[in-house]
């Protein structure tokens, strides 16, 4: 088969000029290197968003205490909390809604041993978890009992049970919050960062009631500074947010033009914004990096033109002795595929270092996955076939006659 | 083979137009002639009388402007580029003054190019190729590139390239000429000896008398016309 001696020969002509080839493959592999590079980074990125969605819990709504402000939803700070624990029962009896918890968050110090450690103290109540989808990973959670009757049992956070009892287990161990003594019950499972960036195991969980009693001391009993609530399904999140507005407005007796004293929102919607968010900064780094791409695909063009000049001679002598058009044609397109598809193998192996190295020195998580490799094959072969094109049918349609003639 | 009584070559008032600034340039201006399978013919002229335009439209790299070309019976101008490379490839040998090997190429590889073209796999053409280094003397040189060889191997090396795929007429424009007299006459030999003892038609330029001599017919060229063809006594036999 013909096709694989023009292999050779295009093989051959590329090694007889190596610095030619390598400076004409300079630009591809710059720019499939770029590529993989700006994906991997991108789509690092993005599965960390996707993590951070799914450690979050599903079909969630936050209900804040306050008024939304003019500049989104912030909630007025310093303001005794609207919202209260019969707020919460009422919404969690919703038909939408499938659990609701009232949440009172703070910060304090956490003392075992002779060990200190600052840390965010949330009281709710059981429901907290299950709106949270947020599995034990040993123990068990606090119960409605427990909040009745303000027990001073706590549930901590994974980087809490390390920083406080490392190796030890940490179950039926009492700790001091805020220099109230409390009995550790359960260790929650990790769900690492959130989409804010906040550890999410650097927490302890406190009946509301005893939160409110024992840490916080709030002269406000029975109320709370949010409620986190959870759809039942995410197609009635639309249903569920309007029940929940409904009934607080009748609650709260906010009369028809006057404003809400609380702010719904749904997470799972801005969770969805952030992600397709990550996803469009990512495929704009793609885009960029893709630019490079064709600025190296006219390289290889612009060194196949001259190429072809150069060897105008030698184009004649193979017509001479009986190259077909189609074989001349062939001849450079393999050469100009070839040079693109080296500079991409080249190209991957610097982007996946680069990726790699992003990783170890830069901490940002990156992740080359086959569809960018692919892709980056895929992309280069057609810039060979489409810059290597218009030079190879120009060597293809010369003259014999005077091609032999040029020096 | 040729048909009998059919000449392996016949052109028919061949004429050939070059553009030029103003109008065209007449190269050709209306050649009949015919050539034997073969035959071995010397086409001589002054420089600028149309002799390599004539090869060339011979050797299929071309196309007349009028007139007609018949080889082997069939009719160039309805042939297509494809149809012609083929032709080249394999009824053709082609030798050019200025030799035209492929300087990145060894000699071995240069002499298996036209196997290449004709589809032949790449032990099969190096085998062919060796075999036809071997026939003009160059055996041992086939791994030179033509940078390392001298003016008179290069040519042998051309001369092995249009051999490679057993044409049946070598076409040599000024073969001679890069070439002393030595080296010359040891190339001039050794074509004599093709014709006469593989019976392959040769067609050869020259304006060198004595080179001319080695043939059995002679055709002057003037000004785009055939002044004189004669047949002439084989000098070196
Ligand atoms: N491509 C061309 N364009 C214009 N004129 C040409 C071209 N090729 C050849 N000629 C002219 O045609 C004439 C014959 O050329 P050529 O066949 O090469 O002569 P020879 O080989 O006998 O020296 C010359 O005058 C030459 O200048
Ligand atoms: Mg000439």
């Amino acid at each position: 088969m013909i096709f694989a001696s023009l292999f050779e020969t295009a093989w051959h002509a590329l090694v007889t000029h190596r610095m030619r080839s390598f400076l004409t493959m300079l630009g591809m592999m710059i720019g499939v290197a770029a590529v993989i590079l700006m994906l991997a980074i991108g789509q690092g990125a993005q599965a960390m968003v996707r993590d951070s969605i799914e450690s979050m819990g599903s079909n969630l709504f936050i209900i804040m205490s306050g008024a939304t402000t003019a500049g989104g939803a912030r909630v007025a700070g310093g303001m005794a909390p609207t919202l209260t624990f019969d707020d919460a029962n009422a919404i969690r009896e919703l038909d939408d809604i499938a659990a609701a918890a009232p949440v009172s968050p703070g910060s304090a110090q956490l003392i075992f041993g002779g060990i200190n450690w600052s840390t965010s103290v949330f009281g709710t109540t059981p429901d907290y978890a299950v709106v949270r989808d947020w599995p034990m990973a040993s123990g068990s959670f606090f119960s409605e009992a427990d909040v009745r009757s303000g027990a001073r049992v706590t549930v901590i956070g994974a980087v809490v049970a390390r920083e406080l009892f490392g190796d030890e287990d940490p179950i039926g161990k009492i700790i001091r919050i805020r220099q109230a003594p409390f009995e550790v019950i359960g260790v929650l499972a990790s769900k690492g960062q959130s989409l804010d960036g906040r550890d999410q195991d650097d927490t302890v969980m406190v009946p509301i009631s005893s939160a409110q009693q024992k840490i916080f001391s709030s002269s406000l009993r029975n109320r709370a500074r949010m409620i986190m609530a959870q759809a039942v399904s995410e197609k009635r999140m639309d249903t569920a947010e309007s029940a929940i507005n409904e009934l607080l407005r009748n609650r709260h007796r906010i009369g028809v033009g006057q404003e809400d004293d609380f702010t719904v929102r749904n997470l799972t919607a801005i969770a969805e914004a952030a992600a397709s968010t990550t996803r469009i900064m990512s495929l704009l780094l793609g885009a960029i990096a893709a630019i490079s791409l064709v600025v190296g695909g006219i390289g290889i063009m612009n060194i196949m033109l001259v190429s072809v000049t150069e060897r105008t001679r030698e184009i004649g002598i193979r017509m001479a002795i009986g190259a077909r058009r189609r074989d001349v044609l062939w001849q450079f397109l393999i050469e100009a595929l070839t040079l693109s598809l080296i500079g991409c193998a080249i190209g991957l192996l610097l982007g996946i270092g680069g990726a790699w190295l992003v990783e170890r020195l830069a901490g940002l998580p990156v992740a080359v996955t086959p569809a960018s490799v692919l892709m980056a094959v895929g992309v280069s072969f057609l810039i060979g076939v489409f810059f290597g094109f218009y030079p190879a049918r120009r060597a293809a349609g010369l003259d014999p006659i005077e091609a032999l003639r040029s020096q | 083979m040729a048909q009998p009584g059919k000449p392996l070559i016949e052109v028919v008032n061949l004429e050939k137009d070059y553009p030029t600034g103003g109008g065209v340039f007449q190269a050709l201006r209306g050649v009949s002639l015919s050539i034997a399978a073969g035959e071995f013919v010397a086409i001589m002229g002054a420089s600028g009388s149309g002799k390599s335009t004539f090869m060339n439209l011979l050797g299929c790299l071309d196309r007349p402007t009028r007139g007609s070309y018949h080889l082997d019976g069939q009719d160039v101008s309805r042939l297509s580029s494809d149809q012609l490379a083929a032709l080249r490839n394999r009824e053709i040998g082609f030798v050019f003054q200025g030799f035209n090997l492929l300087p990145k190429l060894t000699a071995l590889d240069n002499v298996a190019l036209p196997l290449m073209y004709a589809g032949m796999g790449r032990m099969a053409r190096r085998k062919q190729a060796q075999a036809t280094l071997d026939r003009v003397g160059l055996g041992e040189r086939s791994h030179h590139t033509p940078l390392q060889l001298s003016g008179g191997q290069q040519q042998r090396v051309a001369i092995a390239r249009a051999l490679a795929s057993r044409p049946r007429i070598i076409f040599a424009d000024e073969p001679t000429g890069n070439l002393d007299s030595e080296t010359s006459r040891q190339v001039m030999d050794f074509f004599s000896q093709l014709n006469r003892e593989e019976g392959i038609t040769l067609v050869l330029v020259t304006h060198e008398a004595d080179i001319a001599a080695y043939a059995r017919r002679r055709i002057r060229f003037q000004d785009g016309r055939v002044v004189e063809d004669v047949a002439q006594v084989e000098a070196a036999a």
